[in-house]
């Protein structure tokens, strides 16, 4: 069972705000005493998936909870936006596969980075994906 | 608009990445830094990452884009002072940087671009193999 | 006639207690080389009277009470200070399970007119004191895995020193299986060190692990590729012929690695490319 320890909600429209989200979601990191490593892995990955919600979701909100899970903390961030959606989920967390013009490492990389993640999309009305990475995970 | 300051020194360019960057000033710094490398005429283009805390797909694709088109400029790049963390996840992200150099620092990353640039053009028998 | 356990619990007190350090002292298992008599007795007596000063005709029934919360505490602590000490469960338990006695034989001696009240009596008293126990071993296990992983912790640490063994060139002897979190221990070490030595070149010596499959073959072409990020080059050594049959017989490419089969070839190429050289020195002054 995952227990809530901590909620913080944030609105991200513009390209501004990725800053100010990834300093607050590195805040909460240190707070719990994760690793230089893991915050990074964790900063990245959120990075590359806010980017996806603001390049085709048109933005959205970012949600970062802390998290405890028996012994183990961990921070988990959901992302939602309301945007187009993503027709086939298992294409677009292929490797190098992109619609954009980008390197197509941003979906599946930022899976390879965190503990779990977990993609839900419905055409037309928008996408949530969800990521925890634990402390010592 | 925010910029990065570019500083010219003899025949190389000197960036230093002091804040954590949003993707409009990454961008404005990709072609800052290609037409600086065009007007300048610089041979080599050293770029100081020592204060990133992250580096993203988006990030890389912009390092690898300098170097690739500092490369066809005839200029060689190389990115100095990577964090250990971020190095680690650039790896597990799956995301390499071919188009560029990489030295621990500053000096190691001068070193380096000398000896490039020396052993392409100057004197193929000097003994300058760098350290890379 | 109804008769309030509690009450009557409190009142003989000091009887539970006697009986129970007896049952205690009297017991074979007792560990008079891990704890004194008198300590003993002091704990016994706090949990006793934690136990009795919370316990009243309602929560009786009610294992999960807050009103027991006092107990579990004190429980709980006594149990994994035990853990710490090296008592066995068998030990611990008896801690609990001879309280339980104790009380039983009180309340046999109190209620020997009411035969019914006995049962009831017992009976709530048996599951109260169950839930203890169990709580006792939870907590126990609890914190022998907490011991565990700890020295978990110690030995990934322990087992990735990493060695400058000349000025720029770092050496890494990995000993043992190289899984995911211990791969990110060895390369946040070797970077760390890199970093901090200047070191341009890293030689990561795995004569000590005792297979390589593709997924630790993975592991060390990670490391060389986030070695060769940070702009310096990492060499593998200790390729025994074993590993080198299984990494042919696998596939597994490390051509775009420096490999090399022993520490010390690792550390002739390092000189090469740093483009030092060691030499005998010459018997004849002269010459020097």
């Amino acid at each position: 069972m995952k227990l809530v320890l901590n909620k913080d909600k944030m609105q991200i429209i513009r390209e501004q705000d990725v800053v100010p989200f990834r300093n607050r979601v590195k805040e909460y990191a240190t707070k719990i005493g994760m690793g230089i490593v893991n915050q990074t892995k964790l900063i990245t990955a959120a990075s590359e998936l806010v980017r996806n919600m603001l390049k085709y979701g048109g933005g959205g909100e970012a949600l970062i909870e802390v998290i405890s899970q028996g012994r183990d903390n961990g921070i988990r961030l959901t992302f939602t936006d309301k945007g187009p959606g993503i027709t086939d989920i298992p294409l677009a967390m292929k490797d190098g596969y992109t619609t954009g013009k980008s390197l197509g490492v941003g979906l599946p990389g930022a899976r390879r980075l965190v503990n779990e993640f977990d993609i839900k999309s419905t055409p037309g009305s928008g996408t949530t994906v969800c990521i925890i990475k634990w402390k010592n995970g | 608009m925010d910029r990065i300051p570019i500083l010219r020194m003899g025949q190389y360019l000197l960036v230093t990445i002091q804040i954590d960057l949003y993707d409009r000033l990454a961008t404005n710094l990709e072609s800052d830094l290609v037409q600086a490398v065009s007007k300048t005429g610089a041979r080599g283009v050293l770029i100081d990452i020592s204060a990133l805390s992250i580096v993203d797909s988006f990030m890389g694709r912009i390092l690898n884009n300098i170097g690739s088109m500092s490369k066809i400029m005839d200029a060689e790049t190389v990115v100095v002072g990577m964090q250990p963390a971020v190095a680690i996840t650039l790896i597990e992200l799956g995301l390499e940087l071919k188009g560029v150099h990489t030295a621990l620092n500053v000096e190691k990353g001068m070193e380096l671009l000398a000896a490039k640039i020396n052993s392409a053009y100057e004197d193929p028998d000097e003994d300058e193999a760098g350290t890379e | 006639m109804k008769t309030d356990i509690s009450k009557l619990l409190q009142k003989n007190h000091k009887q539970i207690l006697e009986d129970w350090m007896t049952n205690q002292l009297a017991d074979a298992s007792l560990r008079e080389d891990l704890m004194s008599n008198e300590e003993l007795g002091e704990q016994s007596q706090e949990l006793l009277s934690a136990l009795l000063k919370s316990i009243n005709d309602k929560n009786l029934n009610d294992v999960q009470s807050e009103e027991f919360e006092n107990v579990y505490e004190i429980l709980s602590g006594i149990s994994m200070s035990r853990a710490r000490q090296g008592y066995t469960p068998r030990e611990t338990g008896m801690f609990v399970l001879s309280l339980k006695q104790a009380i039983i034989g009180t309340l046999t001696k109190m209620l020997k007119n009411d035969p019914q009240a006995l049962v009831d009596a017992s009976f709530k008293m048996n599951n109260l004191l169950d839930s203890l126990s169990i709580m006792t071993f939870e907590t126990f296990i609890k914190s022998r895995e907490e011991v565990i992983l700890r020295q978990t912790d110690e030995i990934s640490e322990i087992s990735t020193p990493v060695i400058r063994v000349w000025d720029g060139i770092v050496a890494l002897p990995i000993i043992g299986t190289l899984d995911s979190s211990r791969t990110q221990v060895v390369m946040e070490a070797l970077l760390q060190e890199i970093v901090e030595s200047g070191s341009t070149i890293a030689i990561l010596d795995i004569s000590g692990v005792p297979a390589v499959d593709s997924l630790v073959a993975q592991h060390l072409i990670k490391t060389v590729a986030a070695t060769r990020l940070m702009g310096a080059e990492c060499i593998i050594s200790g390729i025994r012929p074993e590993i080198a049959q299984t990494v042919v017989h696998l596939g597994i490419d490390l051509s775009n690695i420096v490999t090399k089969a022993s520490l010390a070839s690792a550390l002739r190429h390092a000189f090469g490319i740093l483009q030092l050289e060691v030499q005998k020195k010459q018997k004849d002054k002269t010459v020097r």
